[in-house]
């Protein structure tokens, strides 16, 4: 029998619940705020939180600066295709240790992980070498299969968690059916598990949108995306910070609406399994 | 669709979308790596004006000033030819030059007029007699000051002012009521921020980072002084969290008008009197100090320079942009559209013989201020090193960001002085002896 929450309750937990989502929010808040202030007025002491002349002014000059479709363009290519290529790989991998678990498949999973414990700047040089030698640098492939690659071992442990969860016998029964490995995987476990492959997808695809240190090593020109983007706008010698917060707009924009619409999608994929 | 053909068809998608070359119609392209600042920003807007007059097109990599090294030291080390210029400063210029990573740039145009740059600048972007990166812009450091507090403390700047009277000034425009301090300076982690500003502060009360065998020298008296005198100053007169105030924050500090004093990068003069400042009408410019008796000012000296990276397939366009990015006409250009205050400064000779840039406020102190600084000579003991705030060897930067970082754990309470420099100390033997220099 559900518990019954008194209404003093309801009020108290949701008052909570809104300070921490705001506490979280402030800082991206903060940041568009600041993008409509004008230089003096980021900077003022004590801030200024709303009483201010609202201006478009930076984000024009950032417009004039940059070439922003270019650099959102390839941030959706990178991040896409790292994406869906990642799953690619990751849903047979995971599917395999899911349901047909071998001896070191624990050990498997461990090491798969103990690769995003190296420092990205520790294999910086090998690859910067290695993309020389393919003439990868400055590509959007050559960034497309490094970020697949950095993000892989999270696919494939989110989509091992996820898959796990299925009962065995359902795909059991669908081999007594007669269906093939392809049809099982396809037609049977995909549709499952399409809760946690979406959040999987989502969160790898914001993890890549993300991912700067990459991004901004093996670029130049054709191929930056919009960390790049924001880099170009941040001064250790000049206060530029309504610039710099404009250009963070920007830059997060995308991703945020991405997320806002499928934030149920998201939640529902992140407590999958979690209350059986 | 088969697995198989989807994964062959996101590959391949891949590999078209990152193909993308963008085409244009010019005869030549060069990629050029920059930081972002006032003066570099500004010659990105008028690049369309060296494309019209010489048919090269430019595409510029932006990069904050930390990512910039990163990027462009991966690059010119692994030879990966991502850029035909780099934007680099008086450290990197001499290592790079003698590991031949750069073009000479022994050929310049007569109309180039090299002889015009300043000689302090020529000399710091040289290695061996050979000029190997152009100054778009240099600086040294100097005091600004707020010259109606001075007035009301009923003190009166000299041109060259000791520690001492920086002190007692300081003590005289400090108002908490109001919320203005005595002074503000660099405190903040990092061998180009806090650590360049203790270091030049070390210079001028006799300090140095090596003796002539590559020895640390942290322990010596000089740094003890200068240290605690830095310390002292900023506990008693500095804002509150100093340890982390780097250029920037004192920038916002001083034009809102929340500092009496500031020493700092001479480019700095042209921010403080700009616009969005609140106190631009009543700034006034004085050298950088020295401890009594002691003849090293606490100035530095440095310069964001084009240079040419070994291995560029357009050598000879990357000249081009160089001579004209760097040249008399570009100045002028400048001048034209947006006033002598804007011009890129410390870099040639004739700018500070032109009448109309004599009339800046602060164009004389820059200059003074740039000729008072020898990378050559940089302390009152001999060192085996060229650099005034920093020590030109690749060792430098990741030793000097720890020093500094010890230094800012003494200056927010975490550990007294003598902590700060007993580490530094030892940090500095230990990767010295670890480098082969001892």
């Amino acid at each position: 029998m559900a518990r019954s929450v008194t209404p003093r309750r309801k009020l108290l937990n949701t008052t909570i619940a809104w300070a921490i989502g705001l506490l979280i929010f402030f800082p991206i808040l903060w940041t568009i705020l600041t993008s409509f202030k004008s230089e003096a007025q980021a900077i003022a002491s004590p801030p200024i939180f709303l009483g201010f002349d609202w201006t478009l002014e930076n984000y024009r000059v950032v417009m004039e600066r940059s070439d922003y479709a270019r650099f959102l363009w390839n941030s959706i290519i990178i991040a896409g295709l790292s994406t869906v290529l990642g799953c690619i790989i990751a849903i047979p991998a995971a599917w395999s240790m899911a349901f047909v678990p071998s001896r070191r498949t624990k050990d498997i999973l461990l090491w798969m992980l103990s690769t995003k414990m190296l420092p990205a700047v520790g294999v910086l040089y090998p690859i910067y070498l290695i993309f020389i030698e393919l003439g990868l640098l400055d590509s959007r492939a050559g960034l497309v299969v490094v970020l697949m690659l950095i993000n892989l071992p999270i696919i494939v442990w989110m989509l091992y968690t996820y898959f796990k969860e299925i009962p065995g016998e359902i795909l059991e029964a669908a081999r007594m059916d007669g269906a093939t490995l392809r049809q099982e995987l396809i037609y049977v476990l995909t549709p499952m598990a399409i809760p946690g492959i979406a959040s999987t997808l989502l969160l790898n695809f914001i993890l890549a949108w993300n991912e700067a240190f990459w991004t901004l090593n093996l670029t130049a020109v054709n191929a930056a995306p919009l960390t790049a983007f924001i880099a170009s706008y941040s001064s250790p010698e000049g206060l530029f910070f309504a610039k710099l917060s404009a250009a963070s707009t920007m830059a997060i924009a995308p991703i945020l609406i991405l997320g806002w619409f499928s934030q149920k999608q998201l939640v529902r994929g992140l407590t999958f399994g979690a209350v059986k | 669709m088969s697995l198989k053909s989807t994964l062959c068809a996101a590959t391949a998608l891949s590999l078209i979308t990152a193909s993308g070359a963008f085409a244009d119609g010019h005869s030549a392209t060069i990629t050029i790596a920059t930081v972002n600042n006032g003066d570099m920003i500004r010659m990105q807007g008028y690049t369309d004006q060296f494309t019209a007059e010489t048919g090269i097109a430019v595409e510029w990599v932006t990069l904050e000033e930390n990512v910039l090294r990163q990027r462009v030291t991966t690059d010119i080390t692994t030879n990966g030819g991502q850029f035909d210029i780099m934007t680099i400063g008086m450290y990197e210029t001499p290592i790079w030059g003698a590991n031949d990573w750069l073009v000479p740039l022994n050929d310049l145009s007569a109309e180039y007029d090299v002889d015009d740059i300043l000689p302090a600048m020529r000399n710091g972007l040289s290695y061996d007699g050979t000029l190997y990166a152009a100054p778009f812009y240099g600086e040294s450091s100097m005091v600004m000051y707020r010259t109606d507090l001075m007035e009301a403390a009923g003190l009166e700047m000299p041109d060259a002012p000791t520690w001492q009277f920086i002190r007692e000034a300081a003590a005289a425009m400090d108002d908490p009521a109001n919320e203005i301090n005595g002074i503000c300076l660099r405190g903040k982690a990092g061998w180009g921020e806090g650590g360049a500003f203790i270091t030049v502060t070390g210079n001028s009360f006799g300090a140095r980072w090596f003796d002539e065998e590559w020895n640390a020298q942290f322990d010596q008296p000089e740094w003890a002084d200068a240290l605690n005198f830095y310390v002292n100053l900023m506990n008693d007169y500095g804002p509150e969290g100093y340890a982390t105030n780097g250029f920037n924050e004192n920038l916002s500090l001083f034009n809102q008008g929340k500092c009496g004093m500031w020493i700092d990068a001479t480019v700095a003069a042209s921010f403080v009197t700009g616009d969005d400042s609140t106190v631009a009408d009543s700034v006034g410019f004085a050298l950088a100090p020295n401890a009594e008796g002691v003849e090293k000012r606490a100035n530095w000296l440095w310069a964001w320079a084009l240079a040419i990276p070994a291995g560029t397939q357009q050598e000879a366009e990357a000249k081009q942009f160089i001579e004209w990015a760097t040249g008399k006409e570009y100045i002028e250009l400048v001048a034209a559209n947006e006033g002598w205050a804007n011009v890129p400064p410390g870099a040639r000779t004739s700018l500070y013989e032109t009448p109309e840039y004599q009339e800046v406020p602060f164009a004389q102190m820059t200059l003074d201020s740039i000729n008072a600084a020898d990378p050559t000579n940089p302390t009152v003991d001999p060192v085996p090193y060229v650099g005034i705030q920093f020590v030109a060897i690749p060792e430098f930067a990741g030793m000097a960001t720890e020093v500094s970082q010890e230094f800012s754990a003494a200056y927010a309470g975490q550990q007294t002085v003598e902590e700060a420099l007993a580490k530094a100390q030892a940090i500095t033997n230990e990767v010295m002896e670890a480098a082969g220099y001892r």
